[in-house]
């Protein structure tokens, strides 16, 4: 008879199988026999939160940097409904999460027991699967399928619910190479047939555009190189979407800079003009596409994704292809250099009329701001943050708002993996945890996470994680006491009525960071910003730096709600415009 | 068909009935899966069946009757073989190639002359009794979705009636089967 462990014993073997090193968690009562066996596990760290939604975060930013699924463990009820805003989070950025939750005993199930609640009803809709596991043979099974599918095909969150009898019972271990998943098999290779026919769309082009996203980053960092090599050989425009930044390099001249809402003028014009599109692992997200039926509307489209229900969700395309965007790419240079070897010499010429006019579109600066020499500009601050570490191999996280736009604007990315924000559910109050799960990943980096003063209190009792770990994590607060972003909105959108968007009272800073037993720092003028930001750097230990930004400063440029993408706002001058019809949208 | 909160007209294709079926694997929660989907996505559900088919392979068939337009329904499509339990899912319009069938229990209740017109409305339509008594009768009718309308409205005009349905079912004409992924007929 094979041998027989504890439930908690076959979680963290299977744990141990996939290599975890590191754990984002918080105790409670249906997970004391996990945590029981956590303290005699030597492979695998437990990093104690001080929230649980901070757990999700930390294992979305560990998850991220590393390219390796994110770990949270969690009690039942009030753990794992904490949870749920990481893991719908985590659901809509495709990141690979696998949560552990405890439940309440299997006899208790169903009869309102402290501490219970519905985990697994609760997360369907917010993960790509869950279980809750009643019989302790089927655990090993169950944790091997939880990490199988959040890392494989389109990634994402799972819940793996596991009551506490469960935890405590016998039985039998089974390894991961004996499970399979007979209805789950994603697609990742390609037909030949729709890569041919988009590389004859590609050959033909005079007007094109490589439009990225973060199934790029999601493919692993050999599709960034695929990504790379693509974009040279071809020579053609490339855009990324705030996901997508990294995947190519942000300091390049083929980079437009990112699109969409917040995006260049270059790069949303060259979307809208474009007579062939090619999206790489993105999704024609609202954020993206503004107005749909004005969107791109005289080119051809490619489609690239792994998920095919993204293809003809939004936009419809002429050549979807589904598949892992390293091998599709890799595909596409292949069939290029094989049937079309003349092409990368002949393609300069053929598309050098609409590099002139990008050029043109580029004469327009359009992330220009005034300068200021008495209150230090948010965008200022971000060039020179981005100035004084770019040759760090830096991590950026970021909270959600203003801040995150202008940290995407003018924080320039050349790898791969070194931007985590909260993109498709726009969690304010990510960035702090998620840096130091990246902390927690990648020690011995500089990781920055870039926040505004109202986003960075949702989930400030962090900075006691950053202590306790001695992660030194820095939080470079851009600080114009107003949730910036619903106050541009409320300003353009709103007759200027500023409904509750200003914080009346806030903490200081400088002493929260002392009170945490980390450091604090203030900057007050333009002159004083990049000692202070060196300081900061120099600090071994976790830094709150509390940057006083211009109060009203827009984030500019803008695509008003409602608009497409060759109608942009540059900047207070044009904000005239705005319709009734824009208004009610999001 | 575009549900981005960016499209403004909404002129597309006209929105039509469909049944979408779905072969699952019959697990915890695999119904609230697909039926949950379709709320959160806004799609309709008119009627669901559902049962298991394959007791040793525990597969169950799933069969929901919806309207959209042609893009909405290879949404659907696309969405509900994305859920992890689900082997299949295939999309049966309206039209002579698939068999669709429903059944309704219809108890009424009524004496005399009532009773017997109602009586001959189920035999004209040629439906099953199952219950008789003096006051009452329990009738079973199957048929298509219209012609069960149909008799209902009829009934329903002569006094009480109780109605009990199930949702359509569907099956495609002819030798062709489904199969999943390892090449098992479904």
């Amino acid at each position: 008879m094979s041998e027989q462990l504890t439930g908690a014993e076959i979680v963290f073997k299977a744990l141990n199988e996939h290599g975890v090193d590191h754990i984002f968690g918080y105790p409670g009562g249906a997970v004391l026999p996990l945590y029981d066996q956590i303290s005699k596990e030597k492979n695998i760290k437990h990093i104690l939160v001080r929230h649980e939604q901070g757990a999700g975060h930390a294992a979305e930013g560990y998850a991220r940097s590393s390219g390796k699924p994110g770990i949270a463990l969690v009690t039942s009820g009030p753990g794992a409904t904490n949870m749920v805003t990481a893991l719908t989070d985590a659901y809509m950025d495709s990141i690979p999460l696998v949560c552990i939750s405890g439940q309440v005993p299997t006899h208790l199930i169903g009869t309102d027991a402290f501490q219970e609640c519905d985990t697994t009803g609760i997360t369907r809709p917010c993960t790509k699967h869950n279980w809750l596991v009643k019989d302790v043979n089927q655990l090993a099974e169950t944790i091997h399928k939880a990490f199988h599918i959040a890392t494989s095909g389109r990634p994402g969150p799972v819940l793996v619910d596991i009551p506490k009898d469960v935890q405590f019972q016998k039985g039998v271990y089974k390894s991961a190479n004996q499970v399979v998943v007979e209805t789950y098999k994603p697609k990742l290779k390609a037909e030949l047939t729709s890569i041919e026919k988009a590389v004859e769309l590609i050959v033909k082009s005079k007007k094109p555009i490589i439009y990225s996203g973060g199934g790029v980053i999601n493919a692993g960092t050999k599709a960034s190189d695929a990504l790379t090599e693509f974009t040279r050989v071809t020579n053609f425009p490339i855009t990324s979407t705030l996901q997508g930044l990294g995947a190519f390099p942000g300091s390049d001249p083929q980079f437009l800079g990112m699109l969409g809402m917040h995006g260049t003028y270059e790069a949303n014009n060259a979307m809208h003009e474009c007579d062939l599109m090619i999206n790489v692992g993105a999704r024609f997200d609202d954020r993206i596409t503004g107005r749909v039926d004005a969107f791109s509307p005289n080119s051809k489209k490619i489609h690239i994704d792994i998920d095919p229900s993204s293809i003809n969700k939004i936009v419809k395309v002429d050549v979807a292809i589904v598949g892992d965007c390293l091998n599709v790419l890799n595909d596409m240079l292949t069939t290029l250099k094989n049937k079309h070897s003349d092409f990368c010499s002949s393609n300069k010429e053929k598309i050098s009329d609409w590099w002139k006019q990008i050029n043109k579109w580029r004469e327009k600066k359009s992330l220009s701001y005034k300068h200021d020499d008495k209150l230090i500009m948010p965008q200022y601050a971000v060039e020179r943050l981005y100035e004084l570490t770019k040759n760090k191999d830096s991590f950026i996280t970021t909270e959600v708002g203003q801040h995150q736009m202008w940290a995407a604007q003018y924080y320039k990315f050349d790898k791969p993996n070194r931007w985590m924000t909260s993109g498709g559910l726009g969690t304010m109050g990510y960035g702090l945890p998620a840096a130091i799960g990246t902390q927690i990943a990648n020690p011995g980096k500089l990781v920055v996470d870039i926040a505004g003063e109202a986003s960075i209190l949702m989930n400030i009792q962090e900075m006691s994680t950053a202590v306790q770990y001695k992660l030194p994590i820095k939080i470079f607060i851009l600080n114009n006491q107003w949730m910036g972003m619903v106050r541009q909105w409320q300003e353009l959108l709103h007759g200027k009525n500023y409904s509750e968007s200003y914080t009346e009272a806030l903490p200081d800073f400088v002493k929260l960071a002392e009170a945490y037993g980390a450091v604090g720092i203030r900057a007050k003028t333009p002159k004083e910003l990049d000692d202070k930001i060196n300081e900061m750097v120099d600090i071994d230990r976790p830094v709150i730096f509390d940057c006083l930004v211009k109060k009203d400063e827009n984030c500019f440029p803008m695509i008003p709600s409602g608009k497409p993408h060759n109608e942009m706002i540059l900047g207070p001058e044009d904000e005239e415009g705005i319709t009734e019809e824009g208004k009610v949208l999001v | 068909m575009s549900k981005s909160a960016y499209e403004i007209d909404d002129h597309h294709d006209s929105v039509e009935r469909y049944v979408v079926v779905a072969w699952v694997d019959n697990e915890a929660g695999v119904l609230a899966r697909v039926s949950g989907l379709f709320s959160g996505r806004g799609y309709n559900i008119e009627s669901l069946a559902v049962s298991e088919v394959d007791h040793e392979r525990k597969i169950s068939r799933i069969t929901i009757a919806t309207n959209g337009t042609k893009e909405v329904i290879k949404q659907i499509q696309a969405q509900v073989l994305k859920l992890v339990p689900v082997h299949k899912v295939n999309i049966y319009p309206i039209n002579e190639e698939t068999i669709f069938r429903e059944l309704a229990l219809v108890k009424f209740i009524g004496e005399g002359e009532i009773l017997q017109k109602a009586e001959q409305l189920c035999v004209d339509n040629k439906f099953e009794f199952l219950d008789k008594t003096s006051k009452s009768f329990i009738v079973q009718a199957l048929g298509l979705r219209t012609e069960i309308d149909e008799f209902i409205k009829k009934i329903k005009a002569l006094g009480t009636v109780s109605i009990s349905r199930t949702g359509a079912l569907a099956m495609k004409k002819g030798s062709e089967t489904v199969k999943d992924n390892k090449g098992l007929v479904l």
